[in-house]
């Protein structure tokens, strides 16, 4: 009995906190043309979160790529088509890899940065001495590192599978021995422009998604050491199930 | 121009059903030095978010120079925010700004100031306070009351007409807080601010402050200067100018009886 | 104030990267010939049976793609299916009087629509209809054919041979 009512309570607390993260979103969007007229801040939060990234994203990119030339090409030696890694592979960084994963790299990595950069404000009353100095945080702070992700993360989906399909090529053409031609034409004529843009699409929902919950978690945290620790937790895990959902339904939606 | 810049009338202010304020009321004179103390607890904290109008009381009036602080519109409230000054516990520096840029922050975000003259007058906040060979520092490089000493020139900035000063000598070491009282009164005798400090404090209060309020219970229990406050007939009063541990504010957090306690099978 | 010239000069350089991955992406890994669906011109057959083809298959000429199916509808006053293709703009010089068969890629594959070339001076252009057709290639039919032409075998057999020789019996 108690078990079900901690559901119902667990439950009503997540459709407030769904609530809330909507209207936070709605305040944030509506505060995005003001804070294009400060384009520094908007520039120094796409490095933290973009440029910062790169490493990260790129290393991984690489060695995906790779796990992919070497699972691919062993799994479909089997049926005898090994000329088909090029295009398994970039159809599936494309469409779901790419985004995927550089979503789950960028929450880990730069969600965590700014819901913990923005729950320490709150936690040492930074952003109440701005409003106390007649400047809206939500203007100054908030707003210029959602931005930066939503601006990023593309950028940086793009970059991962670029450098992933590198990996493929690296593994499948120098080390197995698959023939570059056949491996690039046969992605060539598979491979539509449709793809890429599902892709750019899905990474750019995965943006929004991942900013918001990053910035919103950091904004609303408590304001003690504990609060700010579990403000990033939480920016994590309900980063990496948003995405997943979002995933499936966009993928539903553009098949 | 009134005689008293802010107005408190009959406040009520409760968080999920605990009640914080009960009807307080006070006055506060304009280009004096108010004292506001109080066991710790009581809410003190809070009646400055009212004063600003961060939070909203249930019910009560709270004036600043004869507008109602609460009802404002969110410009209004920003205009409003400008003549004000505030000085948080932890000096709240912005973390990713140096001394200078924190100092500047408040003009840079409300002004079009020319670098020129911006420059010139953080420098000069910064000599008022003592600290402008530190102007590259970063904030983290700053002792407690070093940081305390910036916040201050920051919330001089745009030379408010009142300056608020939150616990400004908590935790800070005997030399410090000289260094802060000689700047709170600095402001006050030099510049005219309305100063309004927030401590309990008793000692630097005592020879800072022209006149106190000491809340108690959600209220105020005695206002008027210190020598008026330290005679005070009432027992909290007493316990709180005197330091006494016990009294009115009990030694005891609520227990059931100790006897029955340690012989009974409970877990402690 | 931090080294904002690091700062834009990083971002610069990140948001040019992500643009130049972003045209790698486009124009290397994507065939763009067909990929915008817009050009091309549409021509027609009806088949008695279009097997298991389906819309999005290929339209192929001596193996190479140069179209693709567009949409296949059962028409009730004739009883036949009508395939719709979309044959590439560049493909122009194509012979009314081809043929187009249902051919299966492999043993196993999918079905796509094969056009040999005819020998007309005419060619196709949108809305014309290819008239010689071949239908898929049914495996039940095939199976029966199969046993009909052995079972007619036999009769002829019995018919127009000599009877067998009761010494042989022996």
């Amino acid at each position: 009995m108690m078990f079900l009512r901690e559901l119902a309570q667990n439950f009503r607390e997540f459709i407030s906190a769904v609530g809330d993260s909507s209207l936070f979103l709605l305040r944030l969007l509506g505060h995005v043309p003001r804070a294009f007229m400060r384009p520094r801040l908007v520039i120094e939060q796409l490095y933290n979160t973009g440029a910062l990234s790169l490493v990260i994203i790129m290393i991984c990119g690489l060695f995906i790529g790779m796990v992919i030339g070497l699972q691919g090409y062993d799994v479909l030696q089997r049926f005898g088509a090994e000329d088909s890694l090029g295009v398994g592979a970039a159809l599936g960084l494309l469409k779901e890899l790419g985004p995927v994963v550089t979503a789950l790299l960028f929450a880990g990595r730069a969600g965590t940065s700014l819901a913990a950069e923005i729950g320490l404000m709150r936690a040492t009353d930074q952003l109440a001495a701005m409003q106390m100095m007649a400047v809206d945080p939500m203007l100054r702070v908030a707003t210029p590192r959602f931005i930066g992700g939503v601006l990023a993360m593309p950028l940086l989906t793009v970059i991962f599978i670029a450098i992933g399909l590198f990996g493929v090529q690296l593994v499948a053409v120098q080390q197995l021995g698959v023939e570059s031609a056949s491996f690039w034409s046969q992605m060539r004529s598979s491979v539509g422009l449709d793809d890429v843009m599902e892709g750019v699409i899905k990474s750019c929902v995965f943006g929004m998604a991942c900013s918001l919950i990053a910035v919103h978690e950091g904004y609303t945290a408590v304001a003690t050491a504990e609060g700010v620790g579990r403000a990033t937790t939480r920016t994590v895990v309900v980063s990496a199930v948003l995405i997943l959902i979002l995933d499936y339904m966009l993928t539903a939606l553009m098949l | 121009m009134r005689d008293n810049i802010v107005e408190i009338h009959d406040v009520h202010y409760s968080v999920s059903d605990r009640p914080i304020f009960s009807g307080l009321s006070m006055t506060i004179p304009r280009g004096r030095i108010t004292a506001i103390m109080g066991p710790s607890g009581t809410g003190k904290t809070t009646l400055l978010r009212l004063m600003t109008g961060q939070i909203r009381p249930d019910s009560g009036q709270i004036l600043y120079d004869g507008l109602d602080v609460s009802n404002l519109s969110r410009s209004e409230l920003y205009n409003l925010r400008l003549k004000m000054g505030m000085l948080f516990q932890n000096g709240a520096l912005l973390t990713d700004l140096d001394v200078f840029e924190n100092v500047a922050f408040p003009l840079r975000e409300h002004t079009r100031l020319p670098e020129s003259l911006l420059r010139h007058i953080v420098l000069t906040k910064l000599q008022a306070v003592g600290l402008r060979g530190a102007a590259s520092l970063s904030p983290t490089e700053l002792s407690g009351g070093m940081g305390r000493r910036v916040a201050l020139a920051r919330a001089m900035a745009t030379d408010p007409e009142m300056l608020i000063y939150d616990e400004p000598f908590a935790g800070l070491d005997p030399i410090s807080m000289g260094m802060i009282v000689r700047l709170v009164r600095q402001m006050n005798y030099a510049l005219g601010i309305t100063s309004v400090v927030v401590s309990h404090d008793v000692e630097e209060l005592s020879i800072l402050a022209d006149m106190s309020y000491l809340i108690s219970g959600g209220k105020v229990v005695a206002s008027g200067s210190f020598v008026e406050l330290k005679d005070h007939q009432s027992e909290i009063v007493n316990q709180f100018m005197n330091g006494l541990a016990d009294g009115p504010v009990p030694f005891h957090y609520p227990a059931p009886d100790y006897f029955e306690q340690l012989l009974a099978d409970l877990p402690w | 104030m931090r080294a904002t010239r690091t700062i834009e000069m990083s971002t610069g350089l990140f948001v040019l990267l992500g643009f130049a991955a972003l045209f790698f992406l486009v124009t290397q890994i994507t065939n763009r010939e067909l990929s915008a669906d817009g050009s091309g011109y549409e021509v027609e057959a009806r088949f008695e049976n279009v097997g298991s083809l389906k819309v999005g298959a290929a339209v192929s000429m001596a193996g190479v793609t140069v179209g693709r199916v567009k949409s296949i509808k059962f028409d009730q006053s004739v009883y036949k299916a009508v395939v719709k293709m979309r044959i590439n703009s560049s493909y122009d010089k194509i012979p009314s009087d081809s043929d187009a068969s249902i051919m299966t890629s492999g043993l196993l594959g999918g079905q796509y629509v094969g056009i040999t070339a005819g020998g007309a001076e005419e060619y196709l252009k949108q809305g014309s209809q290819i008239a010689l057709v071949q239908d898929a290639l049914v495996l039940e039919n095939l199976i029966n054919q199969l046993a009909a032409s052995f079972s007619k075998k036999g009769a002829d057999d019995s018919s127009t041979a000599a009877p067998p020789k009761p010494e042989e019996k022996k």
